[in-house]
């Protein structure tokens, strides 16, 4: 296999990210000659979990948060499953969640099986959202119950980018006594968040939508939380997640996030202009397009546009002919025969669901790469419409 | 990512016969927006023959490949030939299909039945089964269909073929009924009534009628034989063998193997075949 990232023009940042080369120089002694174990006691082991206590506290200083707080996990999918399993442990006398239309599989398949995860019926409120992807506080508040055992609400949308007003959610949560956790896979990294002033209790985030590597995860559980483990093991994260350290991903990871702390700007302003020019410029050179999500409450490098009439997986494949990464909302391209659920709640339409496509930047993306897909675009989505029984050209 | 074969990606990015015939002699129009794919076919016929073939195909990379293909096969057969031809023959063109691509190249291969219906201008009976899937809107003829030409073995499968439970899900469990009657060989329960179908006379007359105007008639006519509706009494259907059928040996076989099958297919399971003396 050969992959050179050269050769392409990635756009496809919400999906995974390429792994910053400081990253990689960071992890490669942990990978070679530190190959030891955290927990043994000769020092040639020993000395690596201070490589470890490193990333952690890299990692609590890009969210707010204190490094006792940061338990290393494999990916966003455990760090989801263990933050709601454990509150539905901590309080088995409440059976009821409640999410939103719009959250990541990681969540949205975990609420349809608890049934059978836990043994016990749960009642799941799903909030739905508005055609342009943001919720409604007043439905939110009349879902919370006193047999809530906890909300779990997705910061920023991996399809639209659209964020939610989490800050404001966990306090209503809070004050009925009630448990949040927020899969924030999305947006650690991509804009400023500090746990410390939030009634946060649970936050999710992967390494991998950060210039990490794939195979690492974070749970961030807030001092004083009550907490089940998930994997049960050895003494590993002080007793909350079993399992040998993934010692060269952690500092990876711990690693990255003080790059993106260091890029956090970059990536509200220039990626940000960026994205809005590619975001213009594909709206007024395409006719029959449209933005899906919010104009404004919305992560600075992700667009999600709809070319009407055409379907997603061929317009990626034309794309991919150009060497263009991205992504679609469209049936085929979902595994599933349906189109994306997150469009589906927004109420788009189905002609538009169906020839959705996601660009997420990053702060690798060049102002040359957006004129590039600008100039690429219009041709391929007229190309595809010539072929359409729907479409007519006005 | 699929995994396509070269033959798809050529057909995909180059595809041949775009566009609409003018005054077409036989238009196929199937799928829809909401489905995600949808294909319309337009044929020139000349003297039973197709001369020409267009298409139309909002779809995936798969759906217009096998539109493509199909309009390459269809150009220079005869309306018989086209009418034998199946969404494997589509697939195998193409070098085939991921499995969960398959239901594009059934997809050609409605459009082209309906197609040559609307050139022969009679109704496809596929519309006429129990709608099973919402979503997708394909009825319980469809999934049998796919099942027997395709042999089909297992939901998903049908799911793959047909799109049938590729969107709720509610309808598994009927599939998986119809599917294991279709293997077994019994007949398929009917779907929306609380066990067996209850029929008037005057319903099994008009219904009878029309699956022999429709389907058997033709068929028959192509050996030079006919047949009439004489009564209904009850389960029985009471006909008489007209043209070549009086003096063909195998008429009873034809009336038991075929009308017999064909109307208990369509009308109703219990149904037992007559000659009128």
């Amino acid at each position: 296999m050969k992959c050179d990232p050269k050769d392409v023009i990635y756009m496809d940042n919400n999906a995974t990210t390429r792994v910053a080369p400081e990253v990689v120089e960071a992890m490669m002694p942990f990978l070679t000659e530190c190959y030891g174990n955290p927990s043994s006691m000769h020092s040639f082991g020993g000395q690596v979990s201070g490589s470890v206590e490193k990333a952690r506290i890299q990692v609590a200083e890009l969210i707010g948060a204190n490094s006792k707080e940061i338990t290393f996990t494999s990916c966003g999918t455990e760090s989801d499953s263990t933050a709601i399993l454990s509150a539905l442990q901590a309080f088995p006398e409440k059976r009821h969640i409640v999410t939103t239309r719009v959250e990541h599989p990681a969540i949205k398949h975990l609420c349809e099986n608890l049934d059978r995860l836990t043994g016990h019926k749960h009642r799941v409120t799903r909030l739905h959202v508005d055609s342009d992807g943001t919720l409604d506080l007043t439905q939110y508040e009349k879902a919370l119950t006193e047999d809530t055992a906890i909300v779990s609400v997705m910061w920023a949308n991996n399809e639209t980018g659209v964020i939610f007003p989490v800050e404001k959610m966990a306090a209503m949560a809070k004050e009925r006594g009630i448990l949040f956790h927020t899969d924030a896979v999305q947006a650690v990294g991509k804009i400023p968040i500090n746990l410390q002033e939030l009634d946060i209790d649970f936050l999710s985030l992967s390494g991998h939508k950060l210039h990490a590597p794939k195979g690492v995860g974070v749970l961030y559980v807030k001092r004083g939380t009550p907490f089940v483990p998930f994997l049960a093991g050895g003494h590993q994260e002080d007793g909350r997640r079993g399992g040998t350290e993934n010692v060269a991903s952690i500092v990876g990871l711990g690693r990255a996030c003080e790059l993106a702390g260091e890029t956090m700007e970059e990536e509200n302003t220039r990626v940000r202009a960026l994205r809005d020019r590619l975001e213009e410029g594909l709206l007024t050179s395409v006719p029959k397009s449209m933005l899906n999500g919010h104009k404004t409450d919305r992560l600075p490098n992700t667009t999600n546009i709809s070319f009407e009439f055409v379907e997603g997986e061929a317009i990626l494949l034309h794309m991919n002919i150009h060497n263009i990464c991205a992504s679609s909302g469209s049936a085929c391209t979902s595994g599933s025969l349906e189109p994306s659920h997150v469009l589906r709640a927004m109420g788009v339409p189905f002609t538009a669901a169906h020839g959705s496509i996601r660009y997420s930047l990053s702060v690798y993306n060049t102002d040359a790469e957006v004129d590039f897909v600008l100039e690429k675009m219009p041709p391929i989505i007229a190309e595809l419409r010539e072929l359409s029984p729907f479409w007519k050209a006005e | 990512m699929w995994e396509y074969t070269d033959k798809v990606q050529e057909h995909f990015l180059h595809p041949h016969n775009v566009g609409e015939i003018e005054k077409p002699s036989g238009i196929g129009d199937v799928g829809s927006l909401a489905c995600g794919d949808a294909l319309k076919l337009t044929l020139k016929i000349e003297d039973d023959v197709i001369v020409d073939a267009k298409f139309k195909t909002f779809g995936c990379a798969s759906a217009i490949a096998s539109s493509s293909v199909l309009t390459i096969m269809v150009i220079g057969m005869t309306v018989d030939e086209a009418e034998k031809l199946t969404n494997d023959d589509i697939a195998d063109y193409l070098g085939g299909l991921p499995k969960e691509k398959m239901h594009c190249s059934v997809m050609g291969r409605e459009a082209l039945e309906a197609a040559i219906a609307d050139y022969r201008g009679v109704i496809l009976p596929m519309a006429e089964g129990e709608v099973v899937c919402d979503c997708f809107g394909v009825t319980d003829l469809d999934v049998i269909r796919a099942i027997k030409e395709s042999d089909l073995r297992s939901v998903e499968e049908i799911t793959n073929f047909t799109k049938a439970g590729g969107g709720c899900g509610k309808c598994e469990d009927t599939l998986r009924d119809i599917l294991q009657a279709t293997i077994s060989g019994i007949p398929v329960v009917p779907l929306t009534a609380d066990g067996p179908k209850r029929m008037t006379t005057l319903q099994k007359i008009k219904k009878i009628e029309e699956v022999l105007e429709r389907e058997i008639k033709p068929a028959l006519k192509k050996d030079g034989g006919d047949i009439e509706l004489v009564d209904v009494d009850g389960d029985f259907v009471m006909v008489s063998l007209r043209g070549a059928c009086t003096s063909c040996a195998k008429s009873q076989t034809t009336l038991k193997e075929y009308v017999e099958k064909k109307l208990r297919e369509l009308v109703l399971d219990t149904l037992i075949v007559e000659e009128a003396k």
